[in-house]
């Protein structure tokens, strides 16, 4: 899309009034507008509802139907020894493996995971908020059933729900969300003496739901500062960063996907990221072996961190 | 009985000879759904000459004889119908010889899948054999027997098409060469520019004679292999996208399949297709292509290509493939059956819909299961049901959902596949007339005695 400020503004009146705009056939799902809005309009909410009602389709069918059939609670969901502090995991079994070590052990064993704690906020991607109304209050239940206070998100997607989507469409949550960016944070703040500076220069591979927790996002830039990890300087990082391709390719296919992980890929390179580290294990599975072949290595922030206080990553490197 | 033992004992060792019930249980049955039925005997040979004066023996005394590779066909297809010798080729399992730069390797009638394949992957690495998605015990003689399919089937058609050459033993216990190998030392064709005598015994299950050497054209191995997935609500427009994949001619194998479960996969089609290269720049444009060719699905919301995590990844990457077996355990029984005609691309979406019924009809847990043959040319539709071998109500499910299936394959054009006796008897029933009386001269001509694999291929 390429409008000018003042097409742009006619455009979102279109879709406010429910009128057939442009955006709403060519908007590819970054989220960038949620970071964008400055008040907190969301836009891209917006979009996404109007999508639905009028039946403009994201992604293919087949696609929707098998990430919607993949969220589908089938009460096979894990428990740890559940306490008022817990880890939200959500759906993401990365994680089972990812969480250990020194920065999780005054929380650890204390998390969930499965199904009937995934938040559902991906089907913004695909123009289905009634799926998210029909499961999101559900969820937020389940967690209310634990008796949990303080769920520590271990994704973007988990934290903007319940920090963004869920108070926009009225949703009341009895707990308090925390990132864990501000937790790892926190805990490495705790485990200063511990620190050996990493001494390394790497680039960040920001995550399009991360749009949703924006205020969160300088954490990135602390976390690097506190482990000595030179955040190289590129194009597209911060507001103008890419996301991941991955769900480009479902959706338009071949040219969108890989012309956006090139120029991502290569952006990395050409200023000297010796690392490339995620927040996202989707967009990590999505384009680790590209990293590879850029002459990167792929790392989870959580690795990085271990790194840093002297323990092996779990997931390689 | 004692006096054949003894016979055979001489003939192979007395420890390769057994008519002892423990041993003769195993030889009785396959894993699949049909009634076992107990051999009198059964014997491991080393040789050729050795399964040449076994089969002498059983012409003299009118035994009947089984010729057994793995017996993993599921469909009863080395079960001794009518008692006799079972000859289990497992002894016979040498590489005699591979060729690299004619590509081919000669194996003995009892060499199982995997032994090749290793052996390849340690000695000749730029070299591959189709392999089958069977457990690797699977043998190279029965699966070509079987006109069995593989890993690169949709480039170059049946396993049974690869065969450059053949050692059999005649009924008559004569050992005769097929192909280029019956003039030269040369194992280089199965049958042209000579009259091609391979069908004499492809496709036959041993009713025309044991296969104790095969030649096995190889191909191509490249560095590196990569999977994706297409999918689709539309079982319509399976055909046309296969249409299209495989008119790129940038592919290896292709496979679909569609089940309920896990949730991950209810009501779509999937569509994969593997890419092999030497180098990232051969497999990405490689990619590029078959993207580019399914690119009007995506933009019409038809189909689109989906996100295969890491571990399933490697999965489907495998050779042979497992995950077969894991369908086998859904029911907690380790049932599993198929019937797999071979049948026109275009009848996807009807077969697929059949095998829903079915499911439905006879509440049973299903698989379709597709690998497409040649360039589209068929295809294998697998409906696949897995079920609980402790749960007599539910194999009895099984065995009518599959006999309907039986019947209604013949109807829409397609041709049984590894037949049990009763589908080959449907088939034979259904076939012109004059083939009928071909395929009788010549089993009248090659074992007059019906001493074969009897109750296979009985056309009377």
């Amino acid at each position: 899309m390429d409008f000018d400020r003042e097409s742009a503004k006619e455009e979102m009146l279109k879709i406010f009034r429910g009128e057939d705009s442009p955006v709403l056939h060519s908007c590819v799902t970054c989220y960038g507008c949620e970071e964008y809005c400055k008040r907190c309009n969301h836009p891209f909410y917006l979009i996404t509802e109007r999508r639905q009602e009028k039946g403009i389709l994201t992604a293919p069918r087949a696609i929707t139907r098998q990430w919607i059939n993949i969220g589908e609670p089938l009460g096979k969901y894990r428990l740890g020894e559940v306490k008022e502090r817990v880890l939200s995991f959500g759906f993401m079994p990365e994680f089972l493996d990812l969480v250990k070590g020194k920065l999780f052990e005054d929380v650890m064993p204390s998390y969930i995971f499965g199904q009937e704690f995934f938040c559902n906020v991906v089907y913004i991607h695909f123009a289905s908020t009634a799926i998210i109304k029909e499961r999101l209050p559900v969820i937020i239940d389940n967690f209310r059933k634990l008796e949990v206070k303080e769920v520590v998100c271990m994704h973007d997607e988990c934290y903007g729900s319940f920090t963004s989507l869920a108070p926009a469409y009225g949703i009341e949550v009895p707990f308090k969300p925390i990132h864990y960016f501000e937790y790892l944070y926190n805990r490495l703040k705790e485990l200063r003496s511990m620190i050996r500076p990493l001494n390394i220069k790497a680039a960040y591979q920001r995550p399009c739901s991360s749009r949703l927790s924006s205020d969160k996002h300088h954490f990135v830039r602390d976390i690097m500062e506190l482990i000595g990890v030179d955040l190289v300087d590129r194009k597209y990082q911060d507001e103008n960063a890419l996301c991941c391709g991955d769900l480009f390719g479902m959706m338009f296919g071949y040219d969108l996907r890989n012309d956006v992980q090139k120029r991502n890929l290569d952006d990395m390179a050409e200023n000297g990221a010796e690392y490339c580290f995620f927040n996202c294990p989707a967009c990590q599975n999505a384009l680790s072996e590209k990293v590879i072949k850029a002459g990167l290595k792929p790392l989870h922030i959580i690795d990085l961190c271990r790194m840093a206080i002297g323990e092996e990553p779990e997931m390689g490197v | 009985m004692s006096e054949i033992f003894k016979a055979l004992a001489e003939i192979v060792g007395e420890n390769y000879v057994s008519y002892q019930p423990e041993e003769l249980f195993f030889y009785s049955r396959d894993p699949g759904l049909l009634p076992a039925n107990k051999p009198d005997f059964v014997v491991l040979p080393k040789t050729s000459v050795e399964v040449q004066e076994v089969i002498r023996l059983a012409k003299r005394e009118k035994i009947p004889i089984v010729p057994m590779g793995a017996g993993l066909a599921l469909t009863g297809l080395v079960i001794p119908l009518k008692g006799g010798i079972v000859v289990d080729m497992k002894r016979m399992n040498k590489i005699i010889e591979v060729n690299e730069k004619a590509r081919y390797a000669v194996v003995e009638g009892g060499t199982s899948q995997g032994f090749l394949k290793s052996y390849l992957e340690k000695n000749y690495p730029r070299l591959r054999h189709s392999i089958p998605d069977a457990p690797p015990a699977a043998t190279i003689a029965s699966n070509v027997i079987i006109h069995g399919q593989g890993r690169l089937t949709q480039q170059y058609g049946f396993n049974s098409d690869m065969v450059c050459g053949l050692e059999v033993v005649l009924p008559s216990g004569e050992i005769c060469n097929i192909g280029s190998s019956s003039i030269s030392s040369d194992w280089f064709s199965k049958g042209a520019p000579l009259p091609d005598l391979s069908g004499l015994f492809l496709g036959w299950f041993g009713t025309t004679g044991i296969i104790t050497k095969v030649g096995l054209k190889l191909y191509p191995k490249k560095k590196m292999r990569d999977v994706e997935i297409f999918v689709t609500d539309n079982e319509n427009l399976v055909p046309d996208m296969v249409y299209e994949i495989t008119h790129t001619e940038m592919i290896e194998d292709v496979l679909i399949f569609t089940q309920p479960l896990p949730m991950m996969f209810k009501d779509n089609h999937h569509v994969s297709f593997y890419l092999t290269g030497d180098t990232d720049e051969e497999i990405e444009f490689k990619r590029k292509m078959v993207w580019k060719a399914l690119e009007g699905f995506i933009k019409s919301k038809d189909g689109g290509f989906m996100s295969i995590p890491p571990a399933m990844k490697g999965s489907l990457l495998e050779m042979p493939q497992t995950s077969a077996s894991r369908l086998a355990d859904v029911k907690r029984g380790g049932g599993f059956e198929y019937s797999g005609p071979i049948i026109s691309v275009e009848r996807y979406p009807e077969c697929s819909r059949k095998l829903v019924e079915m499911s439905l009809k006879y509440d049973l847990a299903y698989s379709g299961m597709v690998r497409i043959i040649g360039r589209g040319h068929s295809m294998m539709f697998g409906f696949a049901f897995t079920f609980n071998r402790a749960d007599a109500d539910m194999m009895d499910r099984t065995k009518k959902a599959l006999e309907e299936i039986s019947y209604y394959v013949l109807d829409i054009g397609g041709v049984y596949w590894k037949p049990t006796v009763a589908e080959q008897k449907i088939a034979i029933e259904k076939m012109d007339s004059n083939t009928r009386h071909l395929m009788r001269m010549l089993k009248d001509i090659l074992d007059p005695a019906g001493i074969m694999n009897p109750g296979n291929w009985e056309v009377y």
